[in-house]
């Protein structure tokens, strides 16, 4: 058993105030893109609570993936971008941020649509590891887990989050 | 008897081929169908492709033509990345003599990771998928009267599409059904997925009568067969496949059995009309209904492509 305790929410209102900076530095044509699931559950509490106009984008990283191999096809995730991709900066949102491989992947799921202007990346949690040169622009936390541990955000019926940390096999 | 398990799953219940409907559970059926949702929206992209089967390669082997058919899974092959082989089997080897089995052989070594077999004998695509190397995958695309899976499948969503869901429905298909590979998928499937009731629809002798141990209603009369149906599916006269005088002509049969607006009429109002295409205007069905706001006969095509992708997609990602 982990003994480490991440507050989610407290964490939530902190990455609130960071894309509200990043925002304003990236201009009002910005749009916020989740990363399935957890990065969608963000964006939407975070395009209400920040006032934005709109509705925001879900990605999913499945088409693209590296371990499509080993891991196969589940769940019926999809991506939606209900606004022009083409010239816009975009500004992605995930709960956790690891290896750096989802983002690859979501980066080219991403470039599908159209040519942004610009991406940005801000996350709930850097777990560090990464395998990918990939960098977040902010971050709420930043932690070390071991290898073995699964670090993903839960959301209950209310609508509140709170993480939860598994054992991975072997 | 030794239970055996089906082969077209692993030993987690995952598809690895797909050979029928018939012996898939309803949570498999329901996984590729919203699969095939998600690679619908793949057609909308600026760039209208994915990687997933990026470096496979996927021999299309058609013993049988088929333009529509070849060419969707031509479609879906090239829509998820992979190197898409075409072989007018029945113009080459296997008219010089060589055995299915050795053609299997031949183009195994040449590195084929999946085919997409359609063939006039029944079972042919289990017998590649029996004797393929373990990381090969198989698709039927029509074999004999047996099967036609996909087929099966794209009719499925199609249906989901428009009607929400099967446990309410009336489902009906009519036409030349001893023949069909479509209908016996199609059979199968609604059952599996629950739909309370199917009529197959017909002359006695293109509507086999054990067609009722499938938990069809086998109507004889075409007034019956399609009164308050919520789906109509037509079949294609198979004149190819008849032999002998089963049927006195084909006016003869469109004045019993084809689909004309005033017989529509006598279904749901919201009733959809579809079919496999070819379609037979003036045979089976009438201009004016085939070209109607009830018609579904092109989403299907469209359709029919996303699904394909899901089968493939889905079959490549599970391990044997």
């Amino acid at each position: 058993m982990s003994t480490l305790h991440l507050d989610a929410e407290a964490l939530y209102a902190d990455l609130a105030q960071g894309v509200k900076g990043l925002l304003h530095g990236l201009g009002p044509q910005t749009a916020l893109v989740g990363i399935w699931s957890g990065g969608a559950w963000l964006v939407e509490r975070l395009q209400r609570d920040l006032g934005l106009a709109g509705a925001p984008g879900v990605i999913s990283s499945t088409l693209h993936r590296d371990d499509f191999g080993s891991r196969g096809l589940a769940g019926a995730d999809r991506t939606s971008l209900p606004f022009d991709v083409d010239g816009r900066p975009i500004l992605l949102i995930d709960d956790v941020l690891y290896t750096g491989r989802t983002i690859r992947a979501v980066l080219n799921e991403l470039f599908d649509f159209g040519r942004p202007a610009s991406v940005t990346l801000a996350v709930l949690v850097d777990r560090g590891g990464r395998e990918l040169p990939m960098h977040a622009a902010y971050s709420a936390a930043r932690i070390t887990l071991p290898k073995e541990q699964r670090l993903s955000l839960v959301r209950d019926d209310a609508g509140r989050f709170s993480f939860d940390i598994k054992q991975q096999q072997a | 008897m030794l239970h055996k398990r089906n082969p077209q799953l692993n030993k987690h219940g995952e598809l690895i081929h797909l050979l029928s409907i018939e012996g898939l559970p309803a949570a498999v059926l329901t996984q590729i169908l919203d699969t095939a949702g998600s690679f619908l929206s793949v057609n909308e992209r600026e760039v209208k492709k994915v990687p997933l089967l990026r470096g496979k390669s996927v021999f299309n082997l058609f013993f049988e033509n088929s333009t529509r058919t070849r060419t969707t899974f031509e479609i879906a092959a090239k829509r998820l990345s992979a190197d898409v082989i075409n072989l007018d089997i029945a113009r080459s080897s296997a008219a010089k003599g060589e055995s299915l089995l050795d053609t299997i052989a031949n183009l195994s070594a040449m590195h084929a990771d999946m085919f997409v077999v359609r063939h006039s004998e029944s079972g042919a695509p289990y017998l590649i998928a029996q004797h393929c190397a373990p990381h090969v995958r198989v698709v039927n695309a029509g074999d004999g009267r047996h099967a036609h899976p996909t087929q099966g499948l794209l009719d499925m969503y199609t249906i989901r599409h428009f009607k929400k869901d099967f446990r309410q429905l009336t489902v009906a298909i009519v036409g030349d059904i001893v023949h069909s590979r479509v209908a016996r998928s199609d059979i199968h499937a609604l059952t599996t997925l629950g739909v309370p009731e199917i009529r197959a629809v017909g002359p006695k002798t293109l509507v086999p009568g054990d067609l009722k141990e499938m938990g069809v209603r086998v109507c004889h009369d075409m007034a019956e067969g399609i009164r308050g149906a919520d789906v109509i599916i037509m079949l294609r006269l198979q004149n190819e496949r008849m032999s002998g005088a089963m049927l006195p002509s084909s006016s003869e049969f469109f004045k019993s059995y084809g689909l004309t607006p005033a017989k529509l009429a006598t279904a749901k109002p919201d009733a959809i009309v579809m079919h496999p295409g070819p379609i037979n205007r003036g045979v089976e069905i009438d201009s004016a209904v085939a070209d109607g706001s009830q018609s579904v006969i092109l989403p299907q095509v469209t359709f029919g492509i996303a699904v394909r992708m899901a089968v493939m997609s889905i079959i490549a990602g599970n391990d044997a």
